[in-house]
């Protein structure tokens, strides 16, 4: 459809005709592999039909004709190559006298596996050093704001707490309630086997009240929140936005970084009350209806079950894990450079990591407070 | 140059509000010849530009592309018309998550079904002939400098071998050496593969050096000559542009040039 060949006496001579253009390409390519040049010690090829040709059909040509010159095929162009085909020649051989002097190459190598976990390793150290680094520059400007409260940019301190917590209380009591009502509703079940339908007041209280309010919380946040650290400061990274803050003067971990962590450490305790209050009145509404618990046995059935560091337990972790999502948030974002695929990338990165954080600091809390006997 | 007309945008009316960009423009390009779009900051270049490329639908008026219209195209003609043309954008708009051969490859394998090796043997051809080695297909956009971002931009425009090249300010944010390689790059390519460029552009040397017709946006219209035409209009506006310090500064080295 595109190339006829004849042969004749080694001269192998290709007619080309019809519409060399780039949608036809790989038409073209199949049928230049059909032409059998095994035997052939000159080429002719005959351009005067072409009806049409772009570059892309004059690259095919270009390769093909390079690849028999390299066997030692003589080619020939019948009348002359086609314009296409000598620009194309021309740009590559421009390009080819430039690039004579800057190559190297990069053999195979059987130290290349021990040179990757190397890399790995330094690539590491950097990244913990890096992250060491980053809570000294927080660390230095707080402690600056103990100078000077200006520097704690009270207005950016305001947003978002806003942001991150008022924002955030429908969600997060929506799944506070749920929550509560999930494990009375457990519980009962199990209790109501030993007749101590009672306690799933004790199991809701110490449950929502020590471990899932403020856990679920925390992860609720870390979703929402160390996400949108990490993407804003990000694409202010990508947008050169936080270069031009260095270079106006101000310091962008004052500005963006420490706004943020001091925020959610103000937003998440205050969330964790409101999931700790929701998750009790669904305790309550569930118990009502499933075991038959006035609200007035339940309020003083609560009271009891309480000891007086049940709630404190519960959010004196708060802040902890807000600090660890907004740092590891700020962290990631702060990391973002050259691409959006590293936007994604990071941002994903510091919802895995703060939410993973949050479990193990979780476990590290638990630990410490049964060792405390509280 | 007095190919037919293969872009015929009449009446154009364009506005943001109460804002009025564009009223009544009027504007033809023909085949083979380098058009100019030029005017003040915020006369709607970028407006008349994205209007004719259909990224923007313009409140009245008709934009024609090889004689169709492309508003009232369906989106499937539409990817026909697109296929016929290449874009640059002011700054590259390169997939930074892709390295600049995909990059190139990128409209090929959304067009065509070509193998590896075809995409890129014709990838590396595009990044040799817009002056970039070979090599440089293997980095990322970010590791580019900005001569070499326009480049590869240039390349990706060509991706399909397309007649018709649209440029928003080629040469803006580039010295003026890597600009001037870039105007002489623009030059070759447009004799060498026949053709058609519009281009939105500020920068009066690469006026002068390459488009044969200006159009000059002033007072919401368009109003179009040859270079050396719109050089003597009396327009106060594009008095001012043409004749004003900076433009005399370029007809004093021109002319300069001229004299050794």
């Amino acid at each position: 459809m595109f190339l006829d060949s004849n042969f004749d006496r080694g001269g192998l001579t290709l007619h080309v005709h019809g519409r060399w253009l780039i949608e036809n390409l790989a038409a073209i390519e199949a049928e230049l592999a059909k032409v059998d040049v095994e035997r052939a010690r000159t080429l002719t090829i005959d351009a005067s039909q072409l009806e049409e040709l772009d570059l892309s059909g004059g690259w095919a040509l270009h390769q093909r004709v390079e690849l028999l010159r390299e066997r030692g095929i003589k080619v020939d162009w019948k009348p002359t190559p086609p314009a296409q085909v000598k620009f194309i020649a021309g740009a590559i051989e421009r390009a080819r006298e430039q690039a004579a002097h800057t190559q190297d190459d990069e053999g195979l190598d059987l130290a290349q596996p021990v040179r990757a976990l190397g890399r790995w390793a330094v690539a590491m150290a950097a990244t913990l050093r890096a992250g060491l680094g980053f809570l000294g520059r927080i660390c230095v400007v707080l402690a600056g704001a103990l100078l000077s409260l200006r520097r704690l940019r009270l207005a950016g301190v305001a947003r978002h707490v806003y942001e991150t917590g008022v924002m955030a209380i429908p969600i997060v009591s929506l799944i506070a309630f749920l929550i509560s009502v999930i494990i009375a509703y457990m519980g009962a079940d199990q209790l109501r086997q030993f007749g101590a339908e009672i306690f799933v007041v004790d199991l809701v209280t110490i449950g929502v009240l020590r471990e899932l309010g403020v856990l679920l919380t925390a992860i609720i946040v870390a979703g929402r929140s160390g996400s949108a650290f990490a993407a804003e400061i990000g694409v202010m990274k990508l947008d050169e936005e936080v270069d031009a803050l260095v270079a106006i003067g101000t310091n962008p971990v004052e500005v963006l970084v420490v706004p943020r962590i001091l925020g959610l450490v103000i937003a998440l305790p205050l969330l964790t009350v409101i999931a700790d209050a929701v998750g009790l009145v669904g305790g309550g509404i569930l118990c009502y209806f499933l075991v038959d618990i006035p609200p007035a046995q339940y309020i003083d059935r609560v009271q009891q079950a309480i000891a007086p560091t049940t709630f404190w337990v519960g959010i004196i972790k708060a802040p902890v894990f807000a600090f660890l999502i907004a740092f590891i948030g700020t962290a990631r974002g702060m990391q973002v450079r050259d691409s959006s695929r590293e936007l994604g990338r990071l941002t994903t990165v510091a919802v895995v990591q703060s939410i993973f954080l949050v479990i193990l600091a979780d476990a590290l809390f638990a630990v410490v407070f049964l060792e405390l006997d509280i | 140059m007095s190919g037919s007309v293969i872009i015929e945008a009449r009446g154009i009316v364009n506005r943001f509000g109460p804002q009025v960009v564009h009223d009544g423009l009027d504007m033809d390009v023909r085949e083979g010849e380098v058009f100019g779009i030029v005017g003040g900051s915020g006369s709607g270049k970028s407006v008349l530009l994205r209007t004719i490329l259909g990224l923007q639908r313009p409140a009245s008026g008709s934009v024609n592309i090889y004689g169709r219209n492309i508003n009232s195209l369906s989106e499937e003609e539409m990817r026909d018309v697109k296929r016929g043309y290449g874009v640059t954008f002011q700054h590259g708009a390169l997939f930074t998550s892709l390295n600049v051969r995909q990059n190139v490859q990128l409209p090929m394998t959304e067009f065509f079904d070509l193998d590896e090796e075809t995409l890129n043997g014709l990838a590396d051809m595009k990044l040799v002939m817009v002056g970039l080695g070979a090599q440089v297909g293997d980095k990322f956009p970010a590791q580019l400098s900005g001569g070499m971002i326009k480049r590869a931009a240039l390349a990706r425009a060509l991706a399909l071998d397309p007649k018709l090249l649209f440029l928003d300010e080629p040469t803006a944010g580039l010295d003026p050496i890597a600009a001037a390689g870039f105007d002489e790059l623009l030059i070759d390519l447009q004799r060498n593969l026949e053709l058609t460029v519009v281009m939105v552009t500020h920068d009066l040397d690469t006026i002068f050096r390459t488009c044969n017709r200006v159009g000059v946006i002033v007072d919401r219209r368009m109003i179009v000559d040859t270079v050396e035409g719109i050089v003597s209009n009396k327009h106060p506006w594009i008095r001012q542009y043409f004749h004003g310090p900076r433009a005399r500064a370029v007809a004093q080295v021109k002319a300069d040039d001229h004299g050794t």
